[in-house]
């Protein structure tokens, strides 16, 4: 019952948002002008930016930007092209396996280092190192481990096993999967520090109410903590999604969008379009359609996020 | 000699307008080892006026320099000078008055007499005014053999595409695969470019490039190229590389047969102590039809509005084309000079063939002069489409060559 | 042995937080260790390749296994990654811009991280009308690829002045971390109990006061996380430092990709592989000294007492 408690008391704190809002315009004042900094650069940089390339999409603006216009031009070349079509598959299936994966991973890792256990430290450092590590040479690591001819491929076939296939990079039926190797290796680290700060501010007592109702350790996590680190993971999505959304280096490290266009994500085209082929008209027209797709899986989470609420 | 005497003078009348020391920053994207030793070649000659060359490289190739150069001059802190590749790239900083006017040095300096081909003034040239300086020449048109490769597979070594292609599989048979062909979009496109200028012919060529003609792409001439590039795919399969110079490096130890690359593949085989003529040959034209296609790099001068920075930008562009400092840079670089009237300092079989071919007027433009860096990416999607998706037939691919073509500005 | 099982059993009865401590070898430990153990190994398999290429000589490297350890260790790929590796003419190795980069990181993280912390509170707990349409802004900037605004920004900060300087950099950093930064302040707040800030308003206290003093000394690890995202970016970002900023600023990374993305030319795999093992050290030291302050909130002893 004690969980029961515990577990509703934070959960639904938000909730009580309205009651101890202090409702004087002055108290409020000091929130006000401490948010300013957030105020302006939501509006001058995000917003601004965004109806800046949004305006120009509809230019043919080639190496520099300018206010020529073209209507819809560019749109319709965007999607008859077919690598922009490829590009877009690609992230959905990146996208969906990345979110999973890493969620799955990360919590895991997080949990077994909450487990009080020895080297944490240690541990903790060799899952976070490679997000330290510039991509441009990992992503050349990554070739080499997953080349079919000195990687693990060429190691397994020197043992013996001469029908073993491991050739992720250069097949372009599964190249996806191969930059999803190196992918999750780069960023579940940060997710798990994340979620390991999440589940250290988690009430100790919630253990000890656990275990007087006789709930088992993996019981526990996914009936229990994990409801409760709904911000946590509200946060880390919005984490993996930007990463998602902006996936380029890993790329370019690795395949060049290659084998043939088999890799292209969405990012490179843009950049592929504005900086290798000057034609910055085309590249914000992809960006805009980014913007659009982001724009259509956050309205979802920020209605549940702020709409649900004022209903309750 | 008495020219090169002449043309010092006109130097160092350009140079007595300057105020004296004056640092500029001049930005380019040259970084490797002999990249980074033509560059001090300029450095050198620039310190030796009594100015200073701050040197700001950014490597990576135009891709990630591009960015930084226009951020700068938007950003009004413009570099003194910038490399870009000349030609179309540039079209529109000039349109936008941001780029120094220097026909006064060209006219000077006798450029027009003096850059050959002319085609290479003639892209630093727009509404009639010069903008840029051409400092070199670099061409597509090579095929590179590793005479290893073929002594292991006991066939001569091929002298023509023809011979190349049935020679392939006796190199099958040892063991090698016959083309080596690295993964990034650039080379097979820049492959194709060559094998449509060795197969296709000037005039067919010319008319796609130049003349933007889709109907010629849909010809008979073409049709034969894209059928020989779809089997050029075939021969290079076996072998999973991503970087150009490693496609080079496989030619070198003969693990590979050929790589169709350009002349800054040179480099590779300097560095690896290969000798022209014993360890590798070369092909200009794939030995079909020798021509070279004349692109390379320039340097621009953006507008300041200072004028003494200015005096020294004009001075600074003299003084890289001048004799000594097209020698000492090209030896460096490994390309070719923009003005036949100086001697390299070190000239191989290859580049001698370079040479002959540049002092015959072999030539032709550079597609990059020709076609807008859009249209490139656009056949760079295509031809790496192409080349990695064996379903894809020549007919295919050939149809939406020409609908880019047609789309071309 | 006896220790540990006196410790456990009086850590439970006195003091009976977290889950029950195991034996050393009980099966559930043999999976956790195990577990760790193996997944280590993925993570640390390229650092392995990367450190032994690194101390390879360049023959080696062309001959051998990727994976086999350095028949002749040398440190020369260290030694001229750091001072002696040429980027264009200047060959001074990546020793050049360290100095620029820590003047760009300090200031740069100290403010992005106080002013994110600082959103994130107001948004938790100083809610007005209209704080979450900006936030909602906030958070789709978060997926613009940020090459696309890159020519406005160079125009915003030509007009306000800022193009070139130290300080517009700093302000880019900061605005381009503040998405991230925010949602990770924000939802951490609000997993703060209710009770402790009502308790703190009746005491009378302030906005500032209750940050200071009550919500700030709670939130370590959440802080450490968000020192870790904004150390980690801003050290490694190559883009906006050299967009933003001329050549008596170029932070490290920009001779890190001179020396390891050259496009022509012979690759020394072992140069750039130390290269990148140097930059990756000052974010490293940040995860290793962090440690210490990953400690469990105190928010439920504050409950209490």
């Amino acid at each position: 019952m004690a969980l029961a408690e515990e577990a509703s008391r934070t959960t639904t704190r938000t909730d009580a948002a309205p009651v101890r809002r202090p409702n004087r315009w002055l108290k409020n004042l000091t929130g006000k002008v401490a948010m300013l900094p957030m105020i302006l650069t939501a509006l001058v940089i995000f917003l601004g930016g965004t109806i800046w390339t949004i305006v120009y999409s509809f230019t043919d603006s080639g190496l520099l930007p300018r206010l020529r216009w073209n209507g819809l031009a560019q749109y319709e070349r965007l999607w008859s092209s077919r690598k922009w079509l490829v590009s877009i598959e690609n992230l959905a299936l990146y996208g969906v396996l990345s979110v999973i994966l890493t969620l799955f991973i990360a919590f895991t890792l997080a949990a077994l280092l909450d487990r009080k256990i020895r080297f944490e430290d240690a541990f903790r450092t060799i899952f976070l190192y490679p997000f330290a590590l510039s991509f441009i040479v990992t992503g050349l690591v990554w070739q080499w481990i997953l080349n079919p001819e000195f990687g693990i491929q060429g190691i397994v076939r020197g043992m013996g096993w001469e029908t073993f296939n491991f050739d992720p990079l250069y097949n372009p039926n599964i190249v996806m999967y191969g930059l999803l190797i190196a992918g999750l290796w780069q960023g579940t680290g940060l997710i798990m520090c994340i979620m390991l700060a999440g589940l250290r501010g988690i009430d100790e007592d919630i253990w000890k109410a656990a275990r007087v109702d006789g709930i088992g350790t993996v019981k526990t996590y996914v009936v229990v903590i994990i409801p409760m680190m709904r911000p946590v993971f509200v946060t880390s999505l919005v984490l993996i999604g930007a990463g998602i959304v902006k996936l380029y280096d890993l790329v370019v490290a690795q395949t060049s969008g290659g084998p043939g266009i088999s890799s292209e994500v969405p990012a490179k085209y843009v950049m592929n379009t504005m900086f290798g082929g000057q034609n910055l008209g085309q590249g914000f027209a992809a960006s805009t359609m980014m913007m659009v797709m982001v724009f259509i899986i956050l309205i979802p989470w920020a209605y549940l996020e702020f709409g649900g609420k004022k209903r309750g | 000699m008495k020219l090169t005497t002449k043309l010092l003078a006109a130097t160092a009348i350009v140079s007595a307008g300057a105020a004296g020391a004056t640092e500029l920053e001049v930005m380019h994207w040259w970084t490797s080892g002999g990249e980074a030793a033509a560059v001090s070649k300029f450095a050198e000659a620039w310190d030796a006026t009594g100015n200073t060359w701050v040197d700001g490289a950014i490597a990576g190739g135009g891709d990630t320099a591009r960015p930084i150069m226009v951020s700068r001059i938007l950003g009004g802190d413009p570099p003194a000078a910038f490399q870009f590749n000349h030609g179309r790239q540039a079209e529109e900083l000039v349109e936008a008055g941001l780029i120094l006017d220097i026909t006064d040095v060209s006219e000077a300096e006798g450029w027009a007499d003096i850059i050959t081909p002319s085609s290479l003034l003639d892209s630093c040239t727009y509404d009639g005014r010069v903008f840029c300086v051409p400092v070199n020449i670099h061409s597509w048109q090579w095929m590179w053999l590793s005479n290893g490769a073929y002594a292991a597979a006991g066939v001569p070594v091929p002298t023509n595409w023809g011979e190349f292609v049935s020679t392939a599989p006796a190199l099958r048979e040892a063991g090698i695969v016959p083309l080596a062909m690295g993964g990034q979009s650039w080379q097979q496109n820049g492959a194709f470019g060559v094998m449509a200028l060795a197969l296709a012919g000037k005039e067919a060529w010319l008319a796609v490039n130049q003349d933007k003609n889709a109907d010629v792409v849909m010809g008979p001439e073409y049709a034969r190229v894209f059928e020989a590039f779809g089997a050029a795919r075939d021969l290079s399969t076996g072998l999973n590389v991503q970087d150009w110079n490693q496609a080079t490096a496989a030619v070198i130890d003969g693990s590979a047969g050929a790589q169709i690359m350009g002349d800054w593949a040179q480099g590779e085989f300097a560095v690896a102590g290969s000798v022209a003529g014993t360890d590798y040959s070369c092909l200009p034209g794939l030995g079909e039809v020798a021509l070279l296609d004349t692109g390379g790099d320039a340097f621009f001068f953006p507008v300041t509005g200072d004028p003494e920075i200015e005096a020294a930008q004009k001075e600074l562009a003299a003084l890289m084309l001048s004799p000594a400092v097209q020698v000492s840079f090209n030896s460096a670089k490994g390309s070719l000079p923009v003005r036949p009237d100086v001697d390299l300092t070190t000239v191989n079989e290859c580049t001698q063939k370079g040479l002959d071919l540049l002092a015959a007027g072999s030539t032709v433009p550079a597609g990059t002069q020709l076609l807008s860096p859009d249209t490139v990416t656009q056949l760079n999607d295509l031809m790496t489409e192409f080349w990695s998706t064996p379903s894809m037939t020549a007919a295919e691919v050939q149809q939406q060559y020409s609908d880019i073509i047609a789309d071309a500005d | 042995m006896v220790d540990m099982a006196t410790n456990a059993a009086s850590g439970s009865a006195l003091n009976p937080r977290g889950p029950k401590p195991k034996k050393a070898f009980s099966r559930g430990n043999i999976i956790v260790y195990g577990t760790l153990f193996v997944v280590a190994i993925y993570y640390a398999l390229p650092l392995y390749v990367m450190i032994v290429t690194s101390l390879k000589g360049m023959p080696e490297i062309r001959m051998g296994n990727i994976f086999s350890p350095p028949m002749e260790i040398t440190f020369q790929p260290w030694v001229k990654a750091w001072q002696e590796a040429c980027t264009g003419i200047n060959c001074d190795g990546l020793s050049r811009g360290f100095w620029n980069s820590v003047r760009i990181l300090i200031p740069s993280v100290i403010i992005s991280v106080a002013v994110a912390s600082v959103n994130g509170y107001a948004l938790s707990m100083w809610k007005f009308k209209g704080s979450e349409v900006f936030f909602t802004i906030l958070m789709i900037g978060a997926f613009i690829p940020y090459q696309v605004m890159l020519y406005p920004i160079v125009i915003l900060l030509r007009e306000a002045g800022l193009y070139g300087s130290l300080t517009g950099l700093v302000l880019v950093h900061v605005a381009f971390g503040m998405p991230i930064n925010t949602l990770l302040f924000r939802n951490y707040f609000a997993s703060i109990p209710d009770e402790l800030f009502k308790a703190a308003r009746v005491d009378g206290a302030g906005f500032w006061a209750i940050f200071f003093r009550i919500m700030l000394p709670m939130s370590l690890p959440i802080f450490v996380v968000s020192l870790i995202i904004q150390v980690t970016g801003i050290w490694n970002d190559f883009l906006f430092g050299v967009i933003f900023t001329s050549q008596d600023l170029y932070p490290m990374t920009v001779q890190l990709n001179n020396i390891v993305n050259s496009v022509q030319g012979v690759k020394e795999y072992n140069v750039n592989m130390a290269a990148t093992l140097i930059t990756g050290l000052v974010p490293l030291i940040i995860y290793f000294a962090s440690g210490k302050l990953f400690v469990r909130g105190i928010a439920a002893g504050a409950v209490k007492g």
